[in-house]
């Protein structure tokens, strides 16, 4: 084996092996932070994980929302609006569209008591938007609740070109 | 009529294009069809602009029976947002888009008068043939100027008021020259494959382009995270969102490129992986617009959900990627001779650069497509958040700085011995120095204090060699000032984003009037609100009282409904400081009969220098090339007469040499 080959076989098994441990390590960690998205009645029949963080998405239920009188800490109730529920526990401030009757994807940890307790909560970006997670759920509400069209297909989202 | 005047003009560009795409191949040589490749390109550039001054009178018009215009536009809209509007929504973006791409065709045209004429033809080919998808994507899936006839409405549904602010007019054009200019050095290479151009001359002819793009993606990008920070009021400067990911990953492979091709530049290597970054960050660029434009991922960013924009984008996207892969793979040649360097040279540190490049890009590439990728799998629906990312991005960041700082000092090929003690020596006693200062002031942060320190460290050296130089009366070159401004700007903003995103306070309290709260160095007071009525907007604003010692102040932080549409935004109040911002934004109200407000109060040091760092960088980039492309020009301008007189070479415009 000549000197330039040898040269080049190096090479090359030095790249194979730092893209190994490269993908190696992008895998491991993808596998700790990734989260998973569950509808509400995968969480009511305890298909969801307890004690890892995981998103749940679903209509903010009329009325359901409490807050408290001394600090920032706000409970609510998810629902697929067909009888399955998560209750719901956050503490910070809502975004601007977080209103009740809304669509919205709640991540937290799930506790073995059921109650969901929340990090972040995120809304639709504006009225006519909804997260693709929910899309599925609403047009299944939609379909039972005639009239109250969560999603407004005539018109197309104003949003903002990158 | 104006409407139609410009979908004509579209039109046009989409026939020019087809016309200047025939001067690829062989037959239009023999036919003289590359004479019309330059016409072509001036007449794509002229249509392209007169459609878009179209879509912009539309708007200044209030024509609202112009579909775009209806729905991004209102007759109460500021006339500078009516303006900028036009590029507000996918169809006008993309209209943007195309204006700017047939710009960068008519650069390339007026600066590339050296090139050899089969080149530049094959270049100009590439360019026109991708302006043609473009111009069909618009033409069939987007247009701007369909109409709304006879059912006009009579008024506007109004621009999402996330955009009625100076970021939309100057973020997406800066980001679109960025995102789009990489085309060019993807003609080049393509060109350099097809006219076996792949010695030396083509990675000095491809390098300005792939500098000057690269310069203007990094400030758009930087833009676009100074606007999310004062604009959607959470205080946050990135967000890993699959969109920022979509321009984050063309500037990955950007600046992987800018370093190959600098080593391929002054010693002849690297030379086929040039040519495959410089096709990577343009197809990096399409699977971005790909992202945007389908729908298939969310963010803040996407556009309407339609599928047939999405199959068109990634069909038009295998067939330009599979395309020049394809030509890549069969054109490229193996050269048989080597060149040997040691490791303490530039082109271990360039090679070692690479790496870490084409890693982030790797993890932002799964972190964006993962997603998608699982969910087509296993039907479940995944999100990645900020933690994967930094877990990441942490450790390349210190890595790049550590690899960075002793960089300026090293020489090609082999480093002289006395040169690396030189090199230890400077790193060795500036090291402690500055661990032992920032010690000594509180900062409880190890990653802020290393990122201070190496960042500090790189600064140094640079400032050294270039000071060195100068000492010893040796040439400071363009390049060289280039380089290390751009080092020194990527250092500033590293330190930035280490210092704020490991030392700021960020406190979410409920507050009453009157009442007190502490963030960082800072007490605030909370004076109440005042109710505030604009014309397009209705305000109700929190008044605070922020006081340091002797240093009082006030923020008024505001949350807004828009009367068309009725949304609601929160408008941050800002105390902008280049050691420290003071950022306040109002939450929901919690009693509004007594005044209780929710309250986000973010105290965040060091958060300019992320920009203050991006816009060194691209000043480093624009420094190294900006006199040579203007001489080059003026040059040409000053040859013209001569290429008039020699009219055997009826190309005009393309008169080689």
């Amino acid at each position: 084996m000549n000197v330039k080959r040898k040269q080049r076989l190096q090479v090359i098994l030095f790249s194979m092996t730092a893209l190994a441990v490269a993908l190696y390590a992008i895998f491991t960690a993808f596998e700790q932070n990734m989260n998973i998205f569950y509808p509400p009645h995968e969480v009511k029949n305890g298909l969801a994980p307890v004690g890892q963080n995981i998103r749940v998405g679903g209509m903010v239920l009329d009325g359901s929302v409490k807050r408290a009188k001394s600090d920032l800490s706000v409970s609510f109730i998810l629902s697929d609006l067909q009888g399955n529920d998560v209750a719901v526990s956050y503490s910070g401030i809502l975004p601007d569209l977080f209103r009740e009757g809304q669509g919205i994807v709640a991540e937290g940890v799930l506790g073995s008591d059921g109650a969901f307790v929340a990090n972040t909560v995120l809304a639709k970006h504006d009225e006519n938007y909804m997260p693709p997670e929910l899309s599925d759920l609403a047009i299944a509400a939609d379909q039972k609740a005639v009239g109250t069209s969560l999603v407004d297909k005539s018109l197309s989202p104003n949003i903002f070109g990158d | 009529m104006i409407p139609e005047i410009g979908h004509f003009a579209l039109v046009l560009v989409l026939a020019l294009s087809a016309l200047g795409f025939f001067g690829v191949f062989q037959f239009s040589q023999k036919y003289g069809l590359h004479e019309l490749v330059a016409p072509s390109v001036v007449g794509q550039f002229v249509f392209a602009a007169i459609a878009f001054v179209c879509l912009v009178s539309s708007f200044l018009a209030d024509d609202f029976s112009v579909e775009y215009v209806a729905s991004h536009s209102n007759t109460l809209l500021p006339w500078y947002y009516k303006i900028s509007a036009a590029w507000g929504g996918h169809e006008g973006s993309f209209l943007l888009w195309i204006l700017i791409m047939t710009g960068w065709m008519t650069a390339v045209l007026a600066f590339s008068k050296d090139l050899p004429t089969a080149f530049q033809v094959s270049a100009l080919g590439i360019l026109c043939a991708i302006n043609l998808g473009f111009v069909l994507f618009s033409l069939l899936t987007s247009n701007p100027f369909e109409r709304l006839i006879p059912f006009t409405p009579n008024e506007g549904v109004d621009l999402n008021p996330l955009l009625q602010d100076f970021g939309l007019i100057v973020h997406p054009p800066m980001l679109y020259l960025g995102y789009v200019g990489l085309v060019v050095p993807f003609s080049f290479a393509l060109a350099a494959l097809i006219t076996g151009e792949q010695d030396l001359r083509w990675s000095s002819w491809t390098k300005p382009w792939a500098n000057v793009s690269w310069a203007f993606l990094t400030l758009g990008i930087a833009l676009g995270s100074w606007w999310a920070y004062y604009e959607l009021g959470w205080g946050g400067w990135w967000f890993w969102d699959p969109v920022e990911n979509a321009s984050f990953m063309p500037w990955l492979a950007a600046t992987a490129l800018l370093h190959s091709l600098s080593v391929t530049n002054q010693r002849g290597i690297f030379k086929n992986w040039s040519l495959l970054l410089a096709i990577t960050a343009f197809s990096l660029s399409l699977l971005g617009a790909f992202i945007v434009r389908s729908g298939v991922l969310t963010s803040v960013h996407s556009f309407a959900v339609d599928p047939e924009r999405g199959a068109f984008i990634l069909a038009f996207l295998g067939l330009v990627v599979g395309g020049a892969l394809a030509t890549f793979a069969v054109r490229t040649r193996v050269d048989e001779f080597s060149v040997s360097y040691s490791i303490l040279s530039k082109e271990s540190f360039l090679l070692l650069n690479n790496g870490f490049w084409i890693f982030g890009l790797l993890i932002v590439l799964w972190g964006t497509l993962s997603p998608l990728a699982y969910e087509a799998v296993t039907g479940a629906k995944i999100s990645v958040g900020a933690p994967f990312f930094n877990a990441f991005f942490v450790p390349l960041g210190i890595a790049l700085l550590i690899s960075m700082s002793p960089v300026s000092m090293l020489s090609w090929k082999r480093t002289p011995r006395s040169r690396v003690k030189e090199a230890g020596y400077l790193c060795v006693t500036f090291f402690p120095v500055v661990l032992i200062l920032l010690l000594l002031q509180v900062i409880d942060s190890y990653t802020a204090v290393i990122s201070l320190s190496l960042g500090f460290l790189v600064v140094v050296t640079h400032i050294y060699s270039i000071v060195e130089r100068l000492r010893k009366k040796q040439e400071v070159t363009r390049s060289f000032v280039g380089m290390s401004v751009a080092h020194i700007g990527f250092a500033v903003c590293l330190i930035g984003i280490g210092t704020t995103s490991t030392t700021s306070v960020e406190r979410d309290v409920r507050m009453e009037a009157q009442g007190i709260a502490d963030i960082g160095p800072y007490e605030v007071r909370f004076l109440g609100t005042k109710e505030i009525e604009e014309v397009n907007y209705h305000a109700t604003q929190g008044v605070f009282l922020i006081s340091e010692k002797s240093d009082v102040f006030e923020l008024r932080a505001e949350k807004r409904r828009y009367k068309s549409g009725g949304a609601i935004m929160t408008e941050a109040a800002i105390k902008p400081g280049l050691f420290s911002d003071m950022y306040i934004s109002l939450g929901d109200p919690i009693d509004i009969e007594t005044g209780v407000w929710a309250v986000r109060l973010h105290w965040k040091p060091f958060v300019r220098w992320i920009w203050v760092g991006a816009i060194l960088m691209a000043l480093g980039g624009l420094i190294s090339v900006l006199r040579l492309e203007l001489s080059r020009f003026f040059f040409w301008r000053a040859r013209r007469p001569n290429n008039l007189k020699d009219r055997s070479d009826k190309t005009g415009l393309l008169t080689g040499s």
